[in-house]
């Protein structure tokens, strides 16, 4: 591991400095990591008064469980809507500002600030834009004859948390994208127009291409934002519902264990989840570190 | 101010790699003496450890009569100027300047009567209150020597200061620095890997080659008389040529014993015979520079097919591709034993 | 840009000002409710125009809240949420620099462990590890306090990437000549390396301040006592009882209110914000 040439010769004096920071990794993060683990391996009787260890029963109803199993699929459908149009969204975006010169830092003002609002809040703010009863969204698609209740169609209710999620996920990606057109160097492009390529085929043949690396590292940034940062809109909307349609794998946890106080189902299921993160924070680390290089 | 004493001094980085092999040096109380010597030689790392920024593995460092071995850096009262002059970008001028001896509890008016007078003598008053980003490289360059004036230290120490200066400004500064020491008469141990600049401004100088001191002298003894094949083709410019004995043809000279290869410099190869006994050689002219004031000939030396250059006063109106023939006193030959490497006489 | 096209020019204004609208309209219409009177959401379709009740609403919700709810006044929970983001900022960035300086600047036994240590706070989102934390939490008796809304989020593994990677930048000289100065490690931190570090500090400050007050889940789960509730959470139990009692005049005043301090940082201070953001996830 790099360090400096120069380096102070301190024993004590390191520890000390980097002790908060393990103290508290180790307390709040290493330590409950552990627990679930351990949790996830016994089984509480109804009274909670004996725990006993039971292998991996608890992973085994799992993977029987028809609604692990549906809420795992959910999950992928989620994730996979919520990045593939959070990120087609920025591109677009993206791309406009970088050929507009003097409004530039007017519409990026515009556009980022969406990265503030709580997931929660984005939640709130669409579903009561989707209210069946007074909202003016399903007013305008009833001018279309098209009925819209998050509160009774699962589908319905899948489609706004998608929404309320890209929304929120638009101006991260927007930046990053934004930071990797401006990257490239602009004499590619215009050796690409002295070679005859008009815009739209120097974006696809040039720009996109170099622009890999910036779009491989969002997409495991987006997988991994639908997969856990959305509790907020979920809890914030739907709460899961209706009948389970907008259950996804990190609310469920919550729902299992918090509010259904099936300690060792939900612990098993917090394992599954850490081994997901640590199988993205590995694809990110080993891949997106070594860029995709030209 | 102070002598330093350099005894039996090695470094060994960790995996036995062995950068300083053995040094012994003593420099005088008020001396300048210029380590050179091509890169990866040891001279920095020397530097380094005198200053305290590197551990020594064996050996001693005196300065002045304190063994500074396990001394930290600051307590060695030495001050040094980096090559890319170090200077606190977020201080003033004027606070760089003060940093090191607000660290040593000076008294405030003894620092402001310090930091006025080194600015004075290095011209830097105007500048007292900028930032060093907004200062060109000169500037800075006497900022960062400013720094090491006003602590008054035993010994200054210089670890390539003007490589990153162009070479007008070098030459200017090179002048300064020498003024400067000579005002000061403040032990100076100074780092650089251009031989023009160790030559003019060292007490003395110290050829330093893979870990090792090769000549330590007078800069024009050494270069009158390098004792190491590495020393005769390290100093002097145009370098050095050497051509093996078996070469020189039948009218060689009577050598020392040994003797297998002989070193000439460009200036002593002269178009004229010389009085006396002379080598003589046969050449093509392929290049010429001139160089102002003298002019620099490329030429192939027909019997051996070697390049061989020549440095020749004023203007030389020879065609390239015609022949040439010069003469060289054996006075002037400087005989070494390559299984050796050093010289034989 | 290399060729002149004004219709391509005028399509990419176009496509940018419909990405703007869409983006905007959710918070205007959000806006455009929190001005309304009692009553409005009774029946019909939330109004695209400003109705008379801004004042009142917010003036309302700062002072009193929504008492069926269980929420307390807006602003306890606005200083709450307030303190929260400041908290975490401050840690966070505290505990990363100083952790950040020990690993590059000396070297110690186990060093290499204590920086797998700290990366492995990036594998772990509370969202996985919700029950043993509230558990260990509980224990320490730290429900319903400050201490455990924060302490429990202020390791960070990107705060401490990012301090690590920036003294990887600074020049070995600078530390050398400190040394030759006269300054020992905790004078050159000081002196040299924190003044150095402003701009990455600030930078990073306004990304731990949106991620202190953003947070949901955890305030959530500590706090029990509505005298620690953070806004964010509390609009959550406002917006909960909207449906039976449609008083989304006033839950869209809490939700602007909640959103306007980080929204306000980001806008204001665009230029530290998008290096921070950027910097941190490279």
């Amino acid at each position: 591991m790099q360090t400096k040439r120069t380096i102070f010769s301190n024993r004590a004096l390191p520890i000390a400095l980097i002790a908060p920071q393990l103290v508290i990794t180790l307390i709040f993060f290493i330590w409950p990591a552990l627990q679930a683990i351990r949790s996830s391996f016994e089984r509480e009787d109804p009274f909670g008064l004996r725990t006993s260890f039971v292998w991996f029963q608890n992973y085994t109803r799992l993977f029987a469980d028809p609604t692990y199993l549906s809420a795992f699929g959910r999950t992928l459908l989620f994730a996979t809507a919520v990045t593939v149009l959070a990120m087609a969204f920025a591109l677009v975006l993206a791309a406009a500002v970088s050929r507009v010169m003097r409004s530039a830092n007017a519409y990026t003002t515009l556009l980022v600030w969406p990265y503030a609002v709580a997931p929660v809040v984005a939640g709130i703010l669409w579903w009561f834009m989707f209210n069946p009863s007074i909202g003016i969204l399903p007013y305008v698609l009833g001018q279309f004859g098209i009925t819209w209740n998050h509160r009774t169609s699962g589908t319905d209710a899948m489609v706004l948390v998608v929404i309320a999620a890209t929304w929120k996920q638009i101006s991260y990606n927007f930046l990053f994208f934004l930071a990797g057109l401006q990257s490239i160097p602009n004499a590619l492009s215009e050796a690409a127009a002295i070679d005859g390529a008009g815009p739209f085929k120097r974006f696809f043949t040039i720009v996109l291409p170099l622009l890999s690396p910036t779009t491989f590292f969002l997409l495991i940034i987006n997988v991994n934002y639908a997969m856990f940062d959305t509790f907020g809109i979920i809890d914030g909307t739907t709460s899961g519902g209706p009948n389970q349609a907008t259950n996804i794998l990190v609310y469920k946890v919550y729902a299992d264990g918090f509010l259904g106080l099936n300690i060792g189902s939900s612990a098993a299921q917090s394992v599954i989840l850490m081994l997901i993160v640590i199988a993205l924070v590995f694809v990110q680390f080993r891949f997106v570190e070594r860029r995709v290089q030209y | 101010m102070a002598a330093i004493e350099i005894a039996s001094v090695r470094k060994v980085y960790p995996g036995n790699v062995e950068a300083i092999k053995g040094i012994d040096l003593s420099i005088a109380d008020g001396e300048l003496v210029v380590l050179v010597g091509p890169s990866g030689c040891g001279k920095s790392t020397l530097l380094r450890m005198l200053a305290g920024l590197e551990t020594i593995s064996a050996g001693e460092v005196r300065i002045g009569d304190r063994v500074v071995n396990r001394l930290e850096p600051a307590e060695r009262d030495i001050a040094m100027v980096f090559q890319n002059y170090a200077l606190y970008p977020h201080m003033s001028v004027r606070g760089n300047l003060e940093y090191g001896l607000r660290n040593r509890r000076t008294p405030r008016d003894e620092i402001d009567r310090r930091v006025k007078e080194a600015a004075r003598i290095l011209e830097i008053e105007p500048y007292l209150e900028r930032k060093p980003r907004q200062l060109s490289g000169g500037q800075r360059q006497r900022v960062a020597m400013g720094r090491a004036i006003v602590r008054k230290p035993r010994a200054f120490l210089f670890d390539e200061p003007l490589s990153n200066l162009d070479a007008k400004l070098r030459g200017q500064m090179r002048v300064e620095i020498k003024r400067l020491q000579r005002t000061l008469g403040t032990t100076s141990v100074y780092v650089t890997h251009d031989q023009l600049e160790a030559m003019t401004l060292a007490d003395r100088l110290v050829v330093m080659n893979g870990g090792v001191i090769e000549q330590v002298g007078r800069p024009i003894a050494i270069f009158e008389r390098p004792e190491t094949v590495f020393v005769a083709s390290f100093i002097g410019s145009p370098p050095m040529n050497f051509v093996p004995v078996s070469e020189l043809g039948a009218d060689a000279p009577g050598l020392p014993a040994g003797t297998d290869l002989v070193g000439i410099r460009p200036e002593s190869l002269s178009l004229e015979r010389p009085e006396g006994p002379a080598l003589e050689f046969e050449t093509i002219v392929e290049l010429i520079e001139p160089v102002g004031g003298e002019t620099h000939l490329h030429l192939r030396h027909t019997a051996s097919g070697r390049t061989l250059i020549a440095q020749m006063r004023g203007r030389v109106v020879e065609a390239e591709g015609s022949p040439l023939r010069l003469w060289c006193s054996p006075r002037a030959l400087h005989p070494f034993d390559t299984r050796t490497g050093r010289r034989t006489d | 840009m290399v060729e002149n096209r004004p219709l391509l020019n005028i399509a990419t204004h176009l496509v940018l000002i419909i990405g703007v609208a869409i983006v905007v309209f959710p918070v205007y219409v959000a806006f455009i409710a929190s001005t309304q009177a009692p009553g409005t959401f009774f029946r019909g379709v939330t109004p695209l125009l400003p109705g008379p009740a801004m004042i009142e609403n917010y003036t309302t919700m700062l002072t009193d809240g929504m008492s069926t709810s269980g929420a307390p006044p807006l602003w306890l929970m606005l200083v709450n949420s307030t303190w929260m983001a400041v908290i975490v900022t401050v840690g966070k960035i505290s505990i990363s620099i100083l952790s950040a300086y020990a690993i590059v600047y000396f070297r110690f036994p186990l060093r290499a462990l204590c920086f797998w240590i700290v990366f492995v706070t990036l594998m772990l989102p509370v969202e996985v590890r919700i029950i043993p934390t509230f558990a260990v939490v509980s224990n320490l008796g730290l429900l319903n306090s400050y201490l455990g809304l924060t302490l429990p989020l202020i390791a960070s593994a990107t705060a401490t990437f990012l301090f690590r990677q920036f003294f990887l930048t600074v020049p070995d000289e600078l530390t050398e000549a400190a040394r030759v100065d006269g300054a020992g490690p905790v004078k050159f931190f000081i002196d040299i390396l924190l003044p150095l570090s402003r701009t990455n500090i600030a930078a990073l400050s306004v990304i731990m301040f949106i991620y202190g007050w953003v947070q949901y889940l955890w305030p959530l789960l500590v706090t029990t006592d509505s005298r620690y509730y953070t806004v964010v959470m509390g609009i959550k139990r406002m917006a909960a009882y909207a449906d039976q009692q449609p008083q989304w005049n006033l839950v869209m005043a809490a939700v602007i209110l909640a959103m306007l301090p980080p929204v306000l940082i980001v806008i204001f201070m665009q230029r530290l914000f998008v290096k921070g953001l950027v910097e941190t996830e490279k």
